[in-house]
């Protein structure tokens, strides 16, 4: 964990609305762990204040090059123009400036009890699936991808997660890509070919709310990596709680996304559907 | 014409204040609420060279904080409602204290009550733990008791509840005042005269923010506390109001990102500075606002910091 002043690398489109960029960052191949997240200070300024906080697709090293370039750590980011921050990010080019506060939070937990393993993704949701495809992968382990999103504009890195070995299913709404319909629709289905995977979970809150409630109702194990608004973190604010398992309007239990998580054992939380006490029985914590 | 000064960076500037009774290494600390309990730094920031260390504000209960949205950002700062979350005196002795015993700076804990009886009970734990040098005393809380009008707002409840915790406290005692009054020297009048050994100022300014693609207030509060830079100037103009109404010296905070800023505070007069939103977005940022207020003073041919402070030309 530290703050780097570093450099982009690389940065470009890689469809509509989605945007992929390298930065350097030494230490971070050895350190980031997968579902871990980046504060990113897109430049030195007051506006806009805060920093943004993204999921790291992916830590690597460039080989070193005969023009004398030393070998280079880098971490990737993929994201999506929804505002301001993100907006301004798609204007940088390589070389320019930015701040790395990370590797944050706490990333997925690897059962070694469990080889068989669903990955569902709902757009960007994608991004913190890489990593934990890479470790899972590397085990031997039995690796689905189940990806969701609205159209085929959606679906993003799919080959990259295929040449690691997953087995990837796709749904979009629109049916332009894969089947038509709900990732969650896939997600069942699969729980009948595979009832002992272990099941990992990112994108919209909705989607979570279905994937925790099928999850739930087949016993099966669930990590959720979530997203909240942050200011700073690393803990210090208490800006991005969640409401926990025991929660409730008079005996609130907020838990904080940006250091307890942003990944979850799905019986940590509170959810919308009230099966959540019944599947206690049914999963271990994380 | 301006007098240009000698450039001497290699003079050793005495950075060291005294502040009613506390010695500070140097002028700066954290606000209360943007630190933590001030662990969650230690990767980021030598804890040892900082003026002092404040604390979340502590309750006599855990208090779980408000529901969320709990933040927005907006230009040039950003508005919260967190609702004063935090574990509770006891949970802090137990969890907090023992981390807090390996740090060298001096440690202020930052508390805050609903009722004057709550305000009581924790100054009188805060007496007796060790390691607490000095407590600021947070008044912009509603006084349950009182159909939630805020303690700071009314010059004679600010009275009460300073009086009250003066007298189960020997440390010094900062009081904490709320910009959202019509005239911030009448409840710093009042707090100096109920014993305050030092006042600090400004908490956050009461805001809002609205989403128009929601059609919804952006906090689930509806109001929020604005801070950071964009309320530096309203906290400029309450600090140099307040030193020139008081004896006692003046902590100033509000909206400080640079050491230029702190810099400013202190030329008003203000005897040390707090860095609040600031740590959220760079948690180094109070290191290198100390090297760079040496910097800046040792190439003014300054000395001494305490020549710097107050030095305004009238
Ligand atoms: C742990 C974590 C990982 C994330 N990973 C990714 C990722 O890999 N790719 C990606 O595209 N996005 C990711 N996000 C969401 C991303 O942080 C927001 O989309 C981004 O902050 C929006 O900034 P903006 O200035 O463009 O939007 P604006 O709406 O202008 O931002 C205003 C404020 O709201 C906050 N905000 C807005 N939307 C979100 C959101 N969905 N989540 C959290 N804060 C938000 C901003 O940080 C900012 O403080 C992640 C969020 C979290 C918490
Ligand atoms: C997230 C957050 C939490 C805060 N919590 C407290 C608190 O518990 N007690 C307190 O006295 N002030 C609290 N404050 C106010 C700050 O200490 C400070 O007075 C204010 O933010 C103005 O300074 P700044 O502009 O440097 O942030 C909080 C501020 C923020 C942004
Ligand atoms: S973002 Fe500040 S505590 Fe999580």
């Amino acid at each position: 964990m530290k703050n780097l002043k570093t450099v982009v690398l690389q940065n470009g489109e890689i469809a509509d609305g989605y945007f992929r960029m390298a930065i350097l960052a030494p230490g971070y191949t050895r350190a980031a762990q997968p579902g871990q997240f980046v504060m990113l200070r897109i430049q030195e300024q007051i506006q806009p204040l805060l920093r943004r906080p993204f999921g790291i697709y992916r830590a690597a090293a460039m080989p070193a090059q005969c023009s004398g370039l030393p070998e280079r750590e880098f971490v990737e980011l993929i994201y999506k123009v929804v505002g301001k921050g993100t907006t301004l990010m798609t204007t940088l080019k390589p070389g320019d400036s930015v701040e790395l506060l990370g590797p944050l939070g706490e990333g997925f937990t690897i059962d070694s009890n469990i080889n068989n393993h669903l990955l569902v993704g709902g757009g960007i949701g994608i991004v913190p699936l890489y990593m934990l495809a890479q470790q899972l992968c590397k085990r031997g382990d039995k690796v689905r991808l189940l990806m969701g999103g609205r159209s085929r504009d959606d679906i993003l890195c799919i080959s990259e997660f295929e040449r690691l070995g997953v087995d990837v299913n796709i749904a979009t709404e629109d049916g332009s890509l894969g089947e038509t319909g709900l990732v969650t629709a896939v997600l069942e289905r699969e729980l009948l070919n595979f009832p002992q995977a272990g099941v990992y979970a990112c994108g919209p809150m909705p989607m979570l709310s279905a994937v925790q409630a099928i999850c739930c109702s087949a016993h099966v194990l669930l990590q959720v990596s979530l997203e909240a608004l942050m200011a700073c973190g690393i803990g210090a604010c208490l800006g991005c709680v969640v409401p926990g398992r025991e929660h409730s309007d008079d005996t609130p239990q907020y838990l904080c996304t940006c250091r307890q998580g942003p990944v979850f054992a799905a019986e940590d939380l509170a959810w919308p559907s009230r099966s959540n006490n019944d599947c206690h029985s049914g999963q271990g914590g994380k | 014409m301006r007098d240009i000064p000698e450039v001497a960076s290699d003079v050793a500037v005495k950075m060291a204040v005294e502040v009613a009774g506390l010695t500070l290494r140097n002028p700066v600390m954290p606000a209360s609420g943007t630190f933590g309990y001030g662990a969650e730094f230690e990767p980021y920031l030598n804890l040892d060279g900082l003026g002092a260390l404040v604390t979340k504000g502590l309750s006599l209960r855990p208090k779980a904080g408000n529901p969320t949205p709990r933040i927005a950002e907006c230009s040039c700062g950003m508005l919260n409602a967190i609702g004063l979350q935090n574990i509770g005196i006891d949970a802090f002795v137990e969890e907090k204290v023992p981390f807090l015993k390996g740090v060298s700076t001096p440690v202020i804990a930052n508390f805050f009550g609903n009722t004057l009886d709550e305000y009581i009970q924790v100054a009188d734990k805060l007496e007796k733990i060790d390691v607490v040098t000095g407590v600021e005393l947070n008044i912009s809380c509603p006084n349950v008791k009182r159909g939630g009008i805020v303690f700071g707002t009314d010059p004679a409840a600010a009275a009460k509840v300073v009086s009250e915790v003066r007298r189960c406290l020997t440390k010094p005692l900062i009081v904490k005042l709320t910009p959202n009054v019509t005239d911030i020297t009448v409840i710093a009048r009042a707090v100096e005269e109920a014993g305050a050994d030092i006042i600090c100022c400004i908490n956050t300014v009461t805001g809002m923010a609205v989403d128009i693609k929601s059609r919804r207030l952006s906090l689930a509060n509806g109001t929020g506390g604005l801070s950071g830079p964009a309320i530096k100037p309203i906290a400029l103009r309450m600090v140099h109001q307040v030193v020139n109404a008081v004896s006692v010296p003046v902590i100033g905070v509000g909206g400080i990102a640079s050491a230029e800023d702190a810099l400013e505070f202190l030329l008003l007069g203000a005897k040390a500075i707090q860095v609040g939103t600031a740590n959220l977005v760079n948690p180094g940022t109070m290191g290198e606002i100390v090297v760079g207020m040496e910097r800046f003073l040792a190439e003014s041919g300054i000395s001494d910091i305490n020549d710097w402070i107050g030095s305004l030309h009238g």
